[in-house]
């Protein structure tokens, strides 16, 4: 049994200082049901999460209480992908036709806090200012570009790609264009990585209603189709954040293991995909993430950066609506905003950051702590 | 007079003149961990024996944290005091890669591959007027 996305909707990524989280999901969710024709009581189910803005079950105080089921679910900056992966089983299994998923947040500004006992670890890694995720990302950065021959310069290609297509995409919250120079002479806030070179914490939702896809057409005249959700944890010895320590040899990352098992499930490869979001909290992941999700070799990026490859015109383009560099990061939201994205795409309304060509299959790519992954694959 | 004592017990071999890292390793597929944790993250065996894992290694990788954390970060530092610090995975003779503070705070005292020693050195003081230690590397050549 197919799975099918008959709806989209967004609440716009950045601050929306007047609403709740909460009501930001609930927003998402009525763009969504509008998209397709539907009302909140046609659901059949939910799933839903949020880090910091509440419980995603008492979207049914907005939405109405329909006595649907309502599942919360939780897995850092991957809940999206665990969300839509949910879903796409509850489909799959037969149990149920209809439904929606959302993620939303509101998170204060500046970087996470997160608690060490939360990730079962001691306080003192917290304590002794270890347990930052942008220092995470920084190290894991360094050892790469050391490993692989990447400079500087690939890093602020990336920024600059970003807020490019940011300046393309009415609802990025990052909507101005920034210079190679703006970008390389920011300051450095974890070496290797500069201001410009990291997301930031947001506000947002985001939701997708999806069906089974034998009777997608019943709603809409163009659906799109999930053909494979996957979601993968850490391997022993892979390089994750939140580790005290990390084994002598470094093993394939989850997104690895997540992106094999969703080409697998859709029976293509990753020279089949025409548009691509992968997850960019800063420039050096999205490096990294362009060759565990096997969209090249390692240490091929800076060429392709330098070509163009991966802008809205070139042969691979990834993070069309400006990504986590100028959405922003509501981590509930974010996973599903990439999902948002690719859909827009592939119905080819993408106005001035439009893909050329019709694209016909797209790819999205989380990734979370402490080592998780989540890859969809959507076609026409 | 004030003590020194560990910010948390069974990370360092402490009072000691010349400390060492504590980690456990697995009696089943020998891989060593830091923390100390009774089950190996590599096998599942609950078969593990707290070890020393060495007082100096080798940066393997670093950045350096330029703004103060927000909490759970709990140092006697204001915003005004805060000092830039470098944090590296050092590479241990016991065979695992322990994240560390490291003294070094400029990005060109730091390399891939430098030999780095260990330090133990006092993180803040506690409301009795004790010492917080805690473990740090800085580069072997400044000593």
């Amino acid at each position: 049994m197919d799975v099918a996305i008959i709806g989209i909707g967004l609440h716009r990524f950045g601050r929306s200082p007047d609403m709740s989280g909460l009501q930001q999901g609930a927003s998402a969710v009525r763009a969504a049901l509008t998209d397709a024709g539907l009302s909140w009581a046609d659901m059949q189910f939910a799933y839903g999460g949020s880090q910091d803005a509440g419980n995603a079950d008492a979207l049914v105080n907005e939405l109405g209480l329909t006595g649907l089921q309502f599942t919360n679910i939780w897995n850092g900056c991957a809940t999206g992908g665990s969300s839509l992966h949910a879903a796409y089983s509850a489909i799959k299994s037969g149990e149920y036709d209809l439904g929606v998923v959302v993620g939303f947040d509101k998170h204060p500004r500046g970087a996470f806090n997160p608690q060490p006992k939360e990730w079962g670890l001691d306080d003192w890694y917290g304590e002794t200012g270890l347990m930052l995720t942008t220092q995470f990302f920084a190290l894991k950065t360094q050892r790469y570009m050391h490993d692989h021959g990447i400079t500087e310069d690939a890093l602020i290609r990336v920024s600059e790609k970003a807020f490019t297509n940011g300046s393309l995409t009415p609802t990025a919250w990052r909507q101005q264009a920034l210079s190679y120079e703006e970008i390389a002479n920011s300051v450095m806030v974890s070496h290797p990585l500069r201001k410009y070179m990291f997301c930031s914490p947001a506000e947002g939702g985001a939701a997708l209603i999806i069906c089974n896809a034998d009777k997608a057409h019943h709603y809409s005249a163009n659906p799109l189709f999930l053909k494979a959700a996957a979601v993968r944890t850490r391997h022993y010895g892979s390089f994750e954040v939140f580790a005290p320590s990390q084994a002598m040899t470094v093993a394939d990352a989850p997104t690895v293991t997540a992106s094999n098992a969703a080409f697998e499930l859709a029976g293509i490869g990753p020279e089949d995909i025409d548009v691509i979001q992968l997850q960019d909290t800063d420039s050096g992941t999205e490096i990294m993430h362009m060759a565990e999700n096997g969209f090249c070799a390692h240490g091929e990026q800076e060429k392709l950066l330098r070509e163009g490859a991966t802008g809205i015109n070139g042969r691979m383009p990834i993070n069309t609506d400006g990504g986590c560099l100028a959405n922003g990061e509501p981590v509930g939201a974010s996973g599903l905003r990439q999902v948002y994205e690719v859909c827009v795409q592939l119905r080819g309304e993408g106005g001035a950051r439009q893909v050329p060509n019709q694209p016909k299959v797209g790819y999205t790519h989380v990734y979370g702590a402490p080592g998780i992954s989540g890859v969809n694959i959507i076609t026409k | 007079m004030s003590n020194q004592i560990p910010l948390h017990e069974g990370l360092f071999t402490w009072p000691s003149s010349n400390p060492q890292l504590l980690g456990s390793r697995c009696s089943q597929c020998a891989e060593a961990t830091f923390p100390a944790q009774p089950d190996c993250r590599s096998c599942g065996s609950r078969d593990t024996k707290i070890v020393e894992l060495g007082d100096h290694g080798t940066l393997w990788t670093w950045t350096i944290q330029t703004f103060m954390p927000k909490k759970p970060y709990h140092s006697d530092e204001t915003p005004e005091t805060f000092r830039p610090y470098g944090v590296g995975y050092v590479e241990m003779p016991g065979g695992v890669r322990v994240e560390a503070r490291l003294e070094a705070n400029n990005h060109e005292q730091l390399k891939i591959g430098m030999p780095m020693q260990l330090d133990i050195i006092p993180f803040r003081t506690d409301e009795n007027g004790d010492q917080k230690m805690t473990f740090s590397f800085s580069a072997v050549e400044d000593l």
